[in-house]
C-alpha cells in the first residue's frame, strides 16, 4: 500500500495579509480598541483604490495609532511624536509621484504636531491624513489631549477638562484642506470609501475617525466599550456638506458625520513647478 | 523625620514636589515620566497642593511655560524623558541663560532611533552643556532628598540656576522602594520660600531675553559659566545641611572602598548599587578594587574627583551613552581630560553598557574588571573603549 503523503495543514490567510507585516503580529492594540478597524479600512481602501502600492508610503507619528506605519507592508516611516506630516511633506515634494498616507492619533496630529497640520493644509500638499480621534493620549496612559471634550476626566484632568476641544473638520477647513470628512470606526464602509476617495484625488485630504479607547478614556468616563459603539450608532447623523462651524463633538447632543469639504485648488507641487520649474 | 513608607519612586518624587510646595507644574506626558506628572495632577485636583497644573501640548511648550512662570516669581517644576527633552532643547538653554531656577526631574531614557522607551543616559548627555546644574541619584530615597535639594540650591540667592535631577527611567521610576519622607518642619527649615533673584516686576521693569550683540555676548557667557561654577559652595552647603537634618550624607563624588584600590569603577545613577555588589564580590576574591559614583555632573567637581581618584592605577568608566565618532562615551572622554595633568594619571578604560535598558548584571561588571585587568597600561589609547556585550 502506497504511503499517503501527509497533507500540509492549510494556513488560513487573511485577505489583507499581503499588506500587513505579519511578523509584527500580534499588534499592541487592546481588546475593544477602535484603531485596528480603521487600520483595516485604510488597507482595504489602498487595495480598492488601485493606486500603485509600490509608490505608496505610510507615515505615522508616535502613539497607539502611530503603530500603523510599523504594521503596514508598504514603505513606511514611523517618525517622532508629532512630525508625521512634515516627514511626509519631504517625501512628497522630493518625489511627487508618491501617494502619501499619514496615519496617526489626535494627540500626535493636533497637540504636539498641530502646527504642521495647519501649514500642510494651507499649502495644499497632496496627501491623505487619517486621524484616529480617541479623545486622549492612549499610549501614555490616557492624558488630556487637544480633542478631549470639556469636563471629561483624564489622568491629567482628574476633576474634568477645563479646556475646549478642537473641532477638527473646522480646523481643517479653515486651514485650507480640500477634502474633509468625519466618521466613527463603526462606519467601516464609509471610512473605507472616504479613504479610497482621498487616495485617488489630488490635494490635502483629511479624514477624522472617532474611535474608542476603552482602556484609558472609556474607563475614566464611565463609558463601557459597547456603550461607546451604541453611542456611535444612536447619537450620530450623517449630514454631508454640513457647516464646519457646527461640527463640535458632543455626544450629549448629535455628532455630525459626513463629507464636509470636497473642492479643488492647485496643490503645492503644481504651483511650485509652475513658478520655479517653468513647466 | 517623617514616616518611612514603601511606594513607587515616581510617587515619592511627586510627593516631594508637593511638600516643596511648588506653584506651577507644566508638563507633557512621556514614558517613563508619566506617573510623576499624573500623581501631581491628582494632588492638585484633590486640593493637597495649591498649584497650577498645566497639561501643555508639547515639551517645547512645557519648558516655555516654566520659563514664564519662573520669570514672574513662581516656584516651578517640570518633568520629562528622552524625546521630550530633545524637543525642549531650545528652551532649556534659555532657562539657564535667563537664570531661572526651574527644577526638572529627568526620567532618563534612550533617544530615538530606533525608537526605545528604555533607560540609558543618551538624553541627558545631549544637553550636557546647557548650563543647568545636573545631579544623578541611585535610589528612591536619593530621589526624594534631591528634589528638596534641587529647589533649595536652584533658588538660592547665590545661585539662581535651573537644576536637573536625573532618575533612571523604569529602573528607578517604576520600582517600589522604602522612602523616608521628610516632615513638614524639616522641609520648612531646609527650604525657604522662593525669593526670585531675576524676575519681571513692575517695580523694576526689565527685558529678559534681549539681543546680545557681539560686544557683550562673550561676557554674558562668561557670567553664566562663572555662575554655574560658583554654585558649588552652595551645593555643598545644601548637602551638609541636609546631612544635619536627615543624617544622610551626600557628596559630589561618592566613594566605596576607593581608598588604596588599584582599580576604580566610575558609575552614574542606578547602576551604582549593582556595581557595589560586584566590588564586594571582587574584593572577597582578593582584588584591589573600589568604586566612585559621580553624583554632581554639572558643575563638574574637579577637585573632589581628582582627590577621590588619586592613587588609582586604572579607572573603569561606565558610560550609558555613545559619543558618536568620538572617543567612547561622553563621561570617559571628560574624565580623561580631567586627569590629564595628574602626575600618575590612571589608565582610563571605558565600557559603554546598559544602552536602552539592556541588563548589566554583577557578573557583567566582574567580567569588565577581568577584561580591563588584561588590557594595556598605556595612559591614553583611542581604542580603549568597548561597547560591552555588543553582538557583531
Ligand atoms: C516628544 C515626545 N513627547 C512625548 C512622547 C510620549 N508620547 C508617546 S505617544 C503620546 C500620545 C499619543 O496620543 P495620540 O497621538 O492621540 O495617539 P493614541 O495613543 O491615542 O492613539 C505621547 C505623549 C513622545 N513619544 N515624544
Ligand atoms: S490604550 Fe487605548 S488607544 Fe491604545 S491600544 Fe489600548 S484602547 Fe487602543
Ligand atoms: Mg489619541
Amino acid at each position: 500500500m502506497a504511503v499517503q503523503a501527509k497533507k500540509a495543514p492549510i494556513e488560513p490567510k487573511h485577505p489583507l495579509d499581503d499588506l500587513i507585516r505579519t511578523d509584527r503580529m500580534p499588534h499592541i492594540w487592546c481588546p475593544g480598541c477602535g484603531i485596528g478597524t480603521v487600520f483595516s479600512s485604510c488597507l482595504h481602501a489602498m487595495l480598492a483604490s488601485g493606486i500603485d502600492l509600490d509608490k505608496t508610503v505610510m507615515v505615522s507619528g508616535i502613539g497607539c495609532s502611530g503603530r500603523g506605519a510599523g504594521y503596514a507592508k508598504v514603505d513606511s516611516f514611523h517618525t517622532t511624536h508629532g512630525r508625521a506630516i512634515p516627514f511626509a511633506t519631504g517625501m512628497k515634494v522630493a518625489n511627487p509621484d508618491l501617494h502619501m498616507i499619514v496615519f496617526s492619533g489626535d494627540g500626535d496630529l493636533f497637540a504636539i504636531g498641530g502646527n504642521h497640520f495647519i501649514h500642510a493644509a494651507r499649502r495644499n500638499i497632496d496627501m491623505t491624513v487619517i486621524c484616529i480621534n480617541n479623545l486622549n493620549y492612549g499610549m501614555t496612559g490616557g492624558q488630556v489631549a487637544a480633542t478631549t471634550p470639556s469636563l471629561a476626566r483624564t489622568t491629567t484632568t482628574p476633576l474634568g477638562n477645563p479646556d475646549s476641544p478642537f473641532n477638527l473638520p473646522l480646523l481643517a477647513y479653515a486651514s485650507g484642506a480640500t477634502y474633509v470628512a468625519r466618521w466613527t470606526m463603526l462606519h467601516t464602509r464609509e471610512v473605507t470609501d472616504s479613504i479610497q476617495t482621498c487616495l485617488t484625488r489630488k490635494g490635502f485630504s483629511f479624514v477624522e475617525v472617532l474611535a474608542p479607547c476603552p482602556v484609558n478614556y472609556g474607563r475614566r468616563n464611565k463609558e463601557r466599550p459597547l456603550d461607546t459603539l451604541k453611542m456611535y450608532q444612536d447619537k450620530t447623523i450623517i449630514k454631508n456638506g454640513a457647516n464646519p462651524a457646527e461640527l463640535g463633538v458632543d455626544f450629549k447632543k448629535r455628532v455630525v458625520l459626513g463629507t464636509f469639504v470636497d473642492v479643488e485648488r492647485p496643490t503645492f507641487t503644481e504651483t511650485y513647478d509652475k513658478l520655479y520649474h517653468k513647466e | 523625620m517623617g514616616e518611612r513608607v514603601g511606594l513607587e519612586v515616581s510617587i515619592a518624587a511627586a510627593e516631594a514636589v508637593k511638600m516643596a510646595n511648588v506653584d506651577v507644574i507644566a508638563a507633557y506626558p512621556i514614558t517613563p515620566q508619566t506617573h510623576i506628572v499624573e500623581h501631581l495632577a491628582e494632588v492638585v485636583a484633590d486640593g493637597e497642593l495649591d498649584a497650577e497644573f498645566i497639561p501643555v501640548e508639547s515639551e517645547h511648550s512645557a519648558m516655555s511655560v516654566c520659563c514664564g512662570s519662573s520669570a514672574v516669581g513662581a516656584r516651578t517644576f517640570t518633568c520629562t524623558s528622552s524625546q521630550g527633552l530633545a524637543l525642549m532643547n531650545e528652551i532649556v538653554f534659555i532657562t539657564a541663560s535667563m537664570r531661572l531656577p526651574v527644577v526638572m526631574v529627568l526620567a532618563n531614557r534612550s533617544l530615538s532611533g530606533p525608537l526605545s522607551i528604555w533607560n540609558d543616559h543618551s538624553d541627558v548627555m545631549s544637553i550636557r552643556d546647557c548650563g543647568w546644574i545636573q545631579v544623578f541619584v541611585e535610589n528612591g530615597q536619593e530621589v526624594f532628598d534631591h528634589i528638596m535639594f534641587a529647589f533649595r540650591v536652584a533658588e538660592s540667592q547665590k545661585v539662581s540656576l535651573p537644576l536637573i535631577v536625573n532618575v533612571d527611567g523604569f529602573i528607578l521610576t517604576h520600582v517600589i522602594e522604602p522612602v523616608e519622607f521628610w516632615d513638614a518642619e524639616t522641609v520648612k527649615n531646609y527650604l525657604p520660600p522662593f525669593k526670585p533673584v531675576n524676575r519681571l516686576h513692575p517695580d523694576n521693569p526689565v527685558t529678559m531675553g534681549a539681543f546680545g550683540m557681539p560686544g557683550i555676548y562673550t561676557e554674558t557667557r562668561k557670567a553664566q559659566d562663572s555662575a554655574l561654577i560658583e554654585a558649588k559652595p552652595e551645593i555643598l552647603k545644601a548637602w551638609q545641611e541636609m546631612a544635619d537634618l536627615t543624617g544622610r550624607h551626600y557628596k559630589p563624588v561618592e566613594s566605596y572602598h576607593a581608598e588604596g584600590a588599584e582599580t576604580l569603577f566610575l558609575t552614574m545613577g542606578s547602576i551604582g548599587e549593582t556595581v557595589s555588589v560586584a566590588v564586594d564580590e571582587l574584593r572577597a576574591e582578593g582584588k584591589s578594587v573600589g568604586q566612585l559614583s559621580l553624583r554632581l555632573w554639572r558643575p563638574f567637581p574637579f577637585e573632589e574627583f581628582r582627590q577621590a581618584a588619586a592613587g588609582a592605577k586604572r579607572i573603569i568608566v561606565l558610560d550609558r551613552a555613545v559619543s558618536m565618532g568620538g572617543q567612547g562615551g561622553p563621561v570617559a572622554t571628560e574624565i580623561r581630560s580631567v586627569l590629564y595633568k595628574e602626575k600618575n594619571m590612571p589608565v582610563v578604560t571605558n565600557f559603554l553598557c546598559g544602552l536602552a535598558g539592556r541588563d548589566v548584571t554583577v557578573e557583567d561588571y566582574k567580567a569588565m574588571f577581568e577584561k580591563a585587568s588584561k588590557m594595556s597600561k598605556r595612559r591614553v589609547r583611542e581604542e580603549d573603549y568597548i561597547l560591552y556585550g555588543v553582538r557583531e
